[in-house]
């Protein structure tokens, strides 16, 4: 069986505007609406074309946390997925614990592909799918904005700060995904209802002998500071005249 | 006392100007003797330049065949090696570094710390999470190695007039030959490079088309700036990837930048709070980008840039 999984990470819908708590102990998170990373969700529909086009016969969703994760990969089940793995945890996760969680799932799995998104919009890391290609001595090909599959190998197109780069690297690997490399389609209603119906398993993370306990401790949680808002000109004149009576032109 | 590695990131012939702000990052870390690493096919030129940046005590170079192309699969098991007798490791936040440094972490067994900002103590740090929307102090328990990637727009460059060792070392780490590179593409231009330029002007959505992104290249000619873009903008295909400005482009810190056409959304924002001057012209005066906006114009672009052209040109 020729397996793609994909991490399905909750987190807060990128149209909230995120506050910080007054106290400085966190954001304000209770009735924010949660949706699945937008990166993952990238992940997910490209595992799913990666099937479509024949490359593999099952689409495993992965998520890490407390039971809400829950509802993350029902839509994933929704979106395509043949089946969903919750690892159960109190709290969130760093990433080389994510990482760990994901290699133990790798070793009962056996996939020949793994995708992670690129980057989780809540603590902005992009450090797990290193993280796991390194734990895995697999190769990674991250920020992936085209991904070709032929056989025992594939050939990347990676966004990178010089423009694309290409790169070919031997399967199993994995891949992280950058914001162009689809769009992920709609769920429809009957999707919905099957969904109910596919296997969703549920595994302590303490069963896969991970340690979850945090390493890096948060001490606090402030807003960034504010820039303000400035002047307004009548036209291209003045813009011109304020740019050099401030020194910014000659 | 703090030892801290840093991986140089270069092109092959220069050391990138985000490096010499690293050594800004680390030099701010209270007693910290800071030593980069090059790694390369021909790594001389670069370790020179890393030499001469002041606060820089050592310059090692790694040279090896497969150290030609930036693959991190290639290059993590050999920092990982140098750096184990490290308090330290750093590299930039770029594509670059954020490839290779949480697969050196997870080598070394090491959480990371992403995009530093700024530096609080030797194991005390603050940085950006929510695109920025909220920032958090983060401590490094005693006994775990410091791994981080560093936030370039938020350091100046380390000034020259350093004059390092250089010395070269050889590594036991075993290159996999599992990743390979095949090549970059590359819309290369004889501007100044978007992430360390001193003037940006940027286009968004209202551009309309690829053609119409002349307006943009026109006005940064004359300003000698460097060309950027909204997400929008790249996703209409109107100009490459790496033009993108944000949360997951390019995050920037230039004297003066032009927001053109441009809404100001959060994610875009995030790549520009540490800019000096922000301009934004949009025909809508209701644009968040004017909340942020050192100065504010409300019009058409299409009338608007050729008119601050002529302004320009004194005419
Ligand atoms: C996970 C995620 C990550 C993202 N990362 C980024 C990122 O890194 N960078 C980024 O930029 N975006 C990013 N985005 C997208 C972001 O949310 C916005 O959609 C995007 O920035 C909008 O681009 P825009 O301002 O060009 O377009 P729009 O929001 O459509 O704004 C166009 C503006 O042009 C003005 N306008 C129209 N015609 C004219 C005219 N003739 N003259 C003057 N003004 C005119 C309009 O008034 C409007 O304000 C991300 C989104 C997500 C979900």
């Amino acid at each position: 069986m020729r397996r793609v999984m994909v991490g399905v990470k909750r987190v807060v819908d990128y149209n909230v505007r995120i506050r910080v708590k007054p106290d400085g102990t966190g954001v304000v998170l209770d009735g924010v609406k949660m949706s699945i990373n937008p990166f993952d969700e990238i992940g997910l529909e490209e595992a799913l074309r990666i099937k479509e086009r024949g490359h593999a016969d099952e689409v495993v969703a992965v998520a890490i946390g407390s039971d809400d994760v829950q509802q993350q990969l029902r839509t994933a089940l929704a979106m395509g997925a043949d089946r969903a793995v919750q690892v159960r945890t109190a709290a969130a996760v760093e990433p080389l614990q994510a990482a760990r969680i994901f290699l133990q799932l790798i070793a009962k799995e056996q996939p020949s592909i793994v995708i992670l998104g690129k980057q989780a919009i809540d603590d902005d890391n992009s450090q797990t799918g290193q993280m796991l290609a390194a734990l895995w001595e697999r190769p990674q090909a991250t920020f992936a904005s085209k991904i070709e599959i032929n056989g025992a190998v594939a050939v990347v197109t990676r966004e990178v700060d010089a423009g694309l780069e290409k790169i070919e690297v031997d399967l199993p690997a994995v891949f992280t995904t950058d914001l162009r490399l689809n769009e992920p389609r709609y769920v429809k209603l009957p999707e919905i209802m099957k969904a109910k119906k596919k296997p969703l398993d549920v595994i302590e993370a303490g069963a896969l002998g991970v340690d979850v306990t945090e390493t890096l401790k948060v001490v606090k949680y402030e807003p960034p500071a504010q820039r303000t808002r400035g002047v307004m000109v009548k036209d291209a004149a003045e813009l011109v005249a304020q740019l050099r009576a401030r020194g910014v032109l000659q | 006392m703090s030892t801290v590695l840093i991986v140089a990131e270069h092109d092959g012939h220069r050391l990138s100007p985000a490096t010499a702000r690293t050594v800004t990052c680390a030099s701010r870390i209270p007693g910290a003797a800071v030593t980069i690493v090059v790694l390369a096919a021909e790594p001389d030129a670069i370790a020179k330049e890393a030499a001469a940046l002041t606060g820089v005590q050592r310059v090692l170079t790694v040279t090896q065949a497969p150290n030609v192309h930036t693959l991190a699969a290639v290059l993590a098991p050999q920092i990982a090696e140098l750096g184990a007798g490290f308090t330290h490791l750093m590299a930039a936040s770029t594509t670059f570094g954020k490839d290779v440094m949480p697969r050196v972490a997870a080598l070394l067994d090491a959480p990371q710390i992403s995009d530093l900002m700024a530096v609080e103590g030797e194991r005390r740090f603050r940085r950006p999470i929510y695109a920025g929307n909220a920032i958090v102090t983060i401590e490094v328990p005693a006994g775990v190695k410091v791994v981080a990637t560093v936030r370039a727009a938020s350091f100046a460059v380390a000034a020259p007039g350093g004059a390092a060792a250089i010395e070269p070392v050889t590594v036991k780490a075993a290159v996999p030959s599992h990743t390979r590179f095949i090549g970059v593409e590359s819309g290369a231009s004889d501007r100044p490079d978007l992430q360390s330029a001193a003037r940006v002007v940027s286009g968004g959505r209202a551009l309309g088309s690829a053609e119409n992104f002349k307006h943009i290249y026109s006005l940064a000619d004359r300003l000698g700036a460097a060309v950027g873009a909204s997400r929008a903008a790249v996703d209409a295909g109107y100009v490459p990837n790496e033009l993108q400005v944000g949360q997951t482009g390019k995050i920037i810190a230039p004297e003066l930048y032009v927001a053109v056409g441009i809404s100001g959304a959060i994610q875009h924002l995030t790549g520009i709070k540490d800019a000096r001057t922000i301009v934004a012209i949009n025909k809508d005066a209701e644009a968040p980008i004017f909340e942020v906006a050192d100065i504010g114009l409300v019009g058409d672009l299409f009338t608007v840039l050729p008119e601050i052209e002529r302004a320009l040109a004194g005419k």
